[in-house]
């Protein structure tokens, strides 16, 4: 511990260029610039696909001959009027903000309390309680659906929003609190103690000091349980049935495809549109998102 | 309020041991109802509906091993075992192959180096089920582009059959996987590779380090924590793997591809056999265990070579 404190402040302000200065550029092209770019093709292409037939007629769609299948002649908007108005595709979006929104709200209030007691209460048995938090980090949905399910209809939820809504936070609270946990830990203990001197309770130091101070840490947990909720699959599968309950994954996956002819266009319209929010969420806030994920990954 | 609060000081201090306890517990309840009943008690739960032959609508009764007794026979099972380990196992690699290299990519002093950055976070963001779609036009048998390309080219002169033959399917949903996978290693990666000094190869390569040196006696081993958690991660999610499979072939052909979770997911639900089902998830347990295992003592080891962080 003492030895990272001493030299991580070295660490970060050793921003020298490097040796980078001794690549010349040709060696920099084959090194770096033609591999980055075959990366970004390979990483990017799906969803330029994704694009292109959303917008793409039909009679282009699969006519490779007459029309290059990488771009498109007359674009139209068929099947994007399709899904808004002919399909119950604006219901599946409203069902996963609902739920998105309602789950993190719940996870990120437990989490808050959870980590502040186990980091700054220091209860007897808050570290077992810290690792266990962790450990329930690592609980995959794919074994708990079917428990899950059972009880989801025990309490009389099944086939409604409250169903995800309430399971989503198994794996959004151990999220949330561990990366709170780190955040807490940040904050100096001294802030706290003079307040606890000046006869703050706890929940007033929790308030109006703590909170305040860990609005970034908040974010960032707040948009990845978002995005991690507006992503779930597996539970919204397994636990919604009627068509106007599912959410935009479920509904697409199980409405939109159908029989043997599958509608493309709209199928991938169905997939962008799915994908927006989250995507215009991610790109105001990449930099928290870069660090809830490495944040989760690093303690 | 300051003499309401001096009035108390005492007792508090008095009890501070207890009253920590109390307040901690209160603060922890709202987190612990949740986590108690939907993560602790289905856990406990799934693991008696696999020793009961519940069905949809009836409840079951305890039958002993039985469902396990059935699965050890079972053909289909056994090459779900297989496959699940068989992607888990390829598809890490390759992730933490392409991953490491990217993160060097990015490590290097680049142009709009935070637009790649967010650029290549993007298959991670956007949901695993709508990426999979797009993966299946892209795979499909008759309209796929990448089989149109490489006809273009001339390199081939009919078109692949990704998804319909087993092994080609394989290789269509690892490499689906691993194209969402990489950018989570990479930019895990990239977080560990800033922290380490520049200073440090500067200092190698006047000694006469080569570049592989460097990388080899510097980088990785620096990098060794955040790899063994970075990889342990990527081990668990991929090998309870749901979402692709299901989009892009439901565990065919002839359950070529079937992982244990959409084989229980396939037995439990629709199939209706709730207790095979939950039979088949406990079973992915013991893996899950022994990899959590294998990375928490590799990274112990690990940071005590180091000789730091706690």
């Amino acid at each position: 511990m003492s030895i990272t404190e001493q030299t991580n402040p070295h660490v970060l302000t050793d921003d020298a260029q490097g040796m980078s200065y001794l690549n010349r550029l040709p060696r920099r092209i084959v090194v770096l610039y033609l591999p980055l770019a075959v990366f970004v093709f390979v990483l990017i292409f799906p969803f330029y696909w994704m694009a292109i037939t959303a917008v793409k007629p039909n009679s282009q769609l699969t006519d490779y001959n007459n029309f290059s299948p990488f771009w498109v002649v007359k674009p139209t908007l068929d099947h994007i009027k399709y899904l808004l108005f002919e399909t119950s595709y604006p219901g599946w979006l409203w069902n996963t903000l609902v739920v998105a929104v309602c789950a993190t709200a719940l996870s990120l209030v437990a989490s808050v309390f959870a980590a502040y007691a186990i980091e700054r209460v220091r209860f007897s048995g808050s570290r077992p309680v810290g690792l266990l938090i962790f450990l329930a980090y690592l609980v995959p949905p794919s074994i708990l659906f079917i428990p899950l399910a059972v009880i989801v209809f025990k309490f009389g939820i099944y086939d409604t929003k409250l169903a995800l809504i309430f399971t989503y936070p198994t794996f959004l609270i151990p999220f949330c609190t561990w990366l709170l946990m780190g955040y807490f830990r940040s904050i100096p203990f001294e802030l706290e103690e003079s307040a606890l001197v000046d006869g703050a309770s706890r929940w007033q130091i929790l308030i109006r000091v703590i909170l305040p101070l860990a609005v970034p840490g908040l974010i960032s947990a707040g948009i990845f349980a978002f995005t991690l909720s507006w992503n779930e699959f597996i539970y919204a599968l397994t636990f919604i049935q009627s068509s106007e309950n599912k959410t935009v994954p479920v509904g697409v996956l199980t409405e939109l495809v159908r029989g043997d002819v599958f509608e493309w266009g709209s199928l991938m319209a169905g997939a962008l549109f799915g994908s927006l929010p989250v995507v215009i969420l991610y790109s105001f806030f990449v930099d928290y998102y870069v660090s809830s994920m490495t944040g989760a990954v690093k303690e | 309020m300051t003499m309401t609060t001096t009035a108390k000081q005492p007792l508090a201090f008095g009890n501070i041991a207890r009253s920590n306890t109390a307040v901690g517990l209160f603060f922890m309840l709202p987190a612990a109802v949740f986590l108690l009943c939907f993560l602790t008690y289905p856990l406990g739960l799934g693991v008696w509906l696999g020793f009961t032959d519940t069905t949809i609508g009836r409840d079951g009764i305890f039958i002993g091993l039985e469902n396990y007794e059935a699965l050890a026979r079972d053909s289909v099972f056994w090459m779900a075992v297989y496959n699940t380990i068989f992607y888990t196992l390829i598809a890490s690699i390759l992730k933490f192959g392409f991953g490491l290299w990217l993160a060097l990519i990015l490590n290097e002093h680049l142009p709009f180096k935070s637009f790649f950055r967010a650029i290549i976070l993007l298959p991670w963001v956007v949901p695993t089920v709508l990426s999979a779609l797009a993966f299946w036009w892209i795979y499909d048998a008759q309209f796929s582009i990448i089989s149109w390309s490489l006809m273009k080219l001339g390199w081939i002169h009919s078109p692949i059959n990704f998804l319909g033959d087993p092994n080609n399917a394989r290789a269509s949903v690892i490499a689906a996987n691993v194209w969402r996978g990489i950018p989570f290693v990479a930019i895990s990666l990239l977080a560990g590779l800033q922290t380490i000094p520049q200073s440090l190869h500067e200092a190698a390569s006047l000694d006469g380090a080569t570049g592989w040196q460097r990388f080899r006696f510097i980088t990785l081993p620096m990098l060794t924590p955040i790899i063994a958690v970075v990889m342990t991660f990527s081990v668990l999610f991929t090998f309870t793997d749901f979402q692709l499979i299901y989009v892009l072939t439901k565990g065919g052909p002839v359950n070529a591809t079937h992982l244990m979770a959409t084989l229980s997911f396939q037995r439990g639900i629709p199939g209706g056999q709730l207790g095979e089902g939950a039979a088949i998830a406990v079973a992915m347990i013991p893996f899950l265990l022994a990899s959590i295992l294998f990375s928490f003592f590799g990274l112990q080891r690990r940071k005590w070579q180091q000789g730091g962080q706690d």
